[in-house]
């Protein structure tokens, strides 16, 4: 009878290396966090520091060449009346279409999460989910036709004689537009569209996580309905509709499609970087416009956290 | 056509470092067996989106050059490739092509090896946009006019100025034109402007819409506000135009022949006419990369840009004008004499083709407003400012 040896000789490189992974864990630790780290610093870290970088460059007035010394100029630019329209108008319209979406999407969401059962759940999921699945600008596009002046909300509005409602709202001072498409009314109503899934599925989600028991004792306890709902769920699904509004808030300050089809031709700030980089060279200046929404989303989270939208995750 | 939307950054003073005189080829020799080219969508076809239009596999066949294609949907991107390395040729817009040349990215050309440079339109020849100090840089590819576009059905005559989207007024189906015109989202439409009032204001003393003072500047900046007025929508996309013409009751824009074409195309009651003020308008060469690794397939291409079906069919496809003029005639593609004056060729003395504005100008140095200004001021007047 042969004994054999209680450590076996490598066989190999392949063995090699399992023995040194395990006799320094942390080896086979670094290897495989090394490019995903080196992926979020540099590539991901990294260009948003070099656009902070650029925001403090400035443009030379005289020659359109940009100075790389650092100023607080680009910044005071922003302030410049018709950039800060820009930065006043986007920002009003990402809390008008979050707000929105919050409204629309609370009583489908509530719905959804305790009502429906079984294939009507699933029926729920798909509807809300079916909108994601076709492309963007198809949906946009299809928008611009809906909205249009001879599209079909003017047919139907002219059939029906009711065409004074969109011209009255039409005539609101700051909707200004020959139709709803050309209306920043319009802009409003295709942001509201799009983004209203993500406000949707994670209020839903939230809601779901409303233990029934807790509605019950709220009941059992004497609460009315309207307090249950005040006092018990609304507070227990706050973060889903904090999470949600991050997701319609941030997706609005910075899309520059939008507003680029549907609407009165004003810029977003997404449309602003688009034009003052590539063609105008004004990297600095664009580099400033895109620190803004940056700079918003960071107070908005913080906010967020302060309200609880992150404990459950 | 996606190039006309955007025009370069005024960076480079173009005015003053021009490079000095490369070597240039002195005889094509053996095909290398392919050849690299930067193109604007549309521009190089090989039957593949339309069976019809196809000017490169009998090149192929031929020449024994394999033709790549990479499109690029900027001018900015086009200078991006070329600064890069790795292609041969290029065809540059008018906005592009000295800053390539400025930048030394581009060879002289010999026209000596090219033997259809004499059938090129005499008047684009030496053109500014590829010719530095009597060099050529480049081949004439083809090039276009912005005309005005309208209904027919509310013009029953061409409109004969610009006046239709520029002042409000009422049109002769009685109504006003107030939320019926657009404008072009670029803030090169400032030039527009300028040509306007160079017409009807002579005393500001206008003499290129792409040169222009402080004073003149601002005047063109005050139209433009103006014109926001009557303006429910700029355009940006060729397509969303053309949507607008169909379905928002749009009657009359700048534009350019390609969606002229197409809504014709469609049946829809549509024309275009270039005004008595002129119009602005956009030209192309092909040029070559400085260290172009492929040189003799390169001119081969360069000779079938001008002598094929080419110049023909791309200006049908196209919707723009053949720099050969005898394209329009000789039968080689589908072009015919009426195609090519629909596309504007007949009005090539009335355009003021389209280059960055720079700061040193014909009036000084330092004298005109730059491209940059353009874009921050034409978002300010787009934004109601």
């Amino acid at each position: 009878m042969s004994s054999s040896p209680a450590i076996l000789p490598a066989k190999g490189p392949a063995d090699r290396l399992t023995a040194l992974f395990w006799r320094h864990p942390r080896v086979l630790l670094a290897i495989l966090l090394t490019p995903p780290l080196l992926w979020l610093g540099v590539v991901y870290l990294g260009s948003l520091a070099a656009l902070l970088l650029q925001s403090f460059y400035s443009i030379d007035e005289f020659s359109g060449v940009v100075k790389e010394e650092f100023t607080l100029k680009t910044y005071a630019e922003l302030l410049r009346p018709s950039n800060f329209d820009i930065l006043l108008r986007t920002v009003l319209m990402a809390a008008a279409v979050t707000l929105a979406c919050a409204a629309l999407a609370f009583p489908i969401a509530y719905y959804a999460a305790r009502y429906a059962k079984g294939h009507w759940k699933a029926a729920f999921y798909l509807g809300v989910m079916l909108p994601l699945w076709s492309s963007y600008l198809v949906k946009v596009y299809a928008w611009k036709l809906i909205l249009a002046k001879e599209g079909i909300i003017g047919w139907a509005a002219e059939q029906t004689h009711t065409s004074w409602i969109i011209d009255g709202l039409l005539s609101i001072p700051g909707m200004e537009g020959s139709s709803l498409s050309t209306s920043p009314l319009g802009t409003f109503m295709v942001f509201v569209y799009i983004w209203l899934p993500y406000m949707i599925l994670p209020m839903q989600a939230s809601l779901e996580r409303v233990p029934n028991s807790m509605l019950e004792a709220s009941a059992d306890l004497g609460a009315s309905r309207g307090q249950t709902f005040r006092t018990v769920i609304l507070p227990l699904a706050l973060p889903g509709v904090i999470a949600g509004s991050i997701f319609t808030f941030s997706l609005t300050l910075g899309d520059y499609i939008i507003p680029q089809i549907i609407g009165n031709s004003a810029n977003f700030i997404g449309m602003a970087v688009y034009q003052l980089q590539g063609t105008a060279g004004n990297i600095p200046l664009a580099a400033a416009f895109a620190v803004v929404p940056i700079l918003i989303m960071l107070i908005y989270l913080a906010i967020a956290r302060r309200m609880g939208a992150f404990d459950a995750l | 056509m996606k190039h006309l939307r955007l025009m370069g950054t005024t960076t480079l003073a173009l005015m003053t470092g021009l490079s000095p005189v490369l070597a240039q080829v002195t005889e094509i020799g053996a095909p290398e067996g392919q050849v690299n080219i930067v193109a604007w969508p549309g521009y190089i076809e090989r039957g593949e989106t339309d069976k019809a239009f196809d000017w490169v596999t009998k090149f192929e066949a031929a020449s024994g050059c394999k033709v790549n294609v990479k499109t690029a949907n900027t001018s900015d991107e086009m200078v991006a490739l070329m600064n890069e390395g790795g292609f041969d040729l290029v065809t540059a817009s008018g906005d592009a092509s000295l800053r390539l040349v400025a930048g030394d990215r581009v060879q002289p050309i010999n026209i000596d090896l090219i033997p259809s440079w004499s059938t090129v339109d005499d008047r684009l020849k030496d053109a500014p946009w590829h010719t530095v100090d009597g060099v050529h840089y480049g081949v004439p590819y083809m090039w276009g006019p912005n005309v005005l576009m309208y209904n027919t059905e509310v013009f029953k005559e061409p409109p004969t100025s610009w006046n239709v989207v520029f002042e409000e007024m009422t049109l002769p189906d009685g109504q006003s034109n107030k939320g019926r015109v657009q404008a072009y989202d670029g803030p090169i439409h400032v030039a527009d402007a300028a040509q306007y009032l160079m017409f009807h204001k002579p005393e500001l003393g206008i003499t290129s819409p792409y040169e222009l003072n402080e004073d003149q500047y601002k005047a063109a900046l005050d139209l433009l506000r103006q014109q926001r007025e009557l303006t429910s929508r700029y355009w940006h996309d060729a397509f969303i135009q053309m949507d607008d013409f169909k379905n928002e009751g749009v009657v009359a824009s700048g534009s350019w022949p390609f969606q002229v074409n197409l809504l014709k195309a469609e049946g829809l009651p549509i024309a275009s006419t270039i005004p008595q003020e002129g119009a602005t308008g956009w030209a192309d060469t092909t040029m070559m990369h400085v260290d172009a690794a492929n040189p003799n397939c390169a001119y081969l291409w360069m000779e079938h840009s001008l002598a094929s079906n080419l110049q023909a069919d791309l200006s049908v496809w196209f919707g723009a004008n053949p720099s050969v003029p005898a394209a329009c005639t000789d039968g080689r593609g589908m072009a015919t004499a009426e195609s090519c004056t629909a596309n504007g060729l007949d009005d090539f003395e009335k355009i003021r083709f389209w280059t960055t504005p720079v700061s040193n100008c014909s009036q000084g140095e330092g004298a005109c407003v730059p491209y940059y200004r353009w874009v921050s001021d034409y978002i300010g007047v787009i934004g109601g400012r």
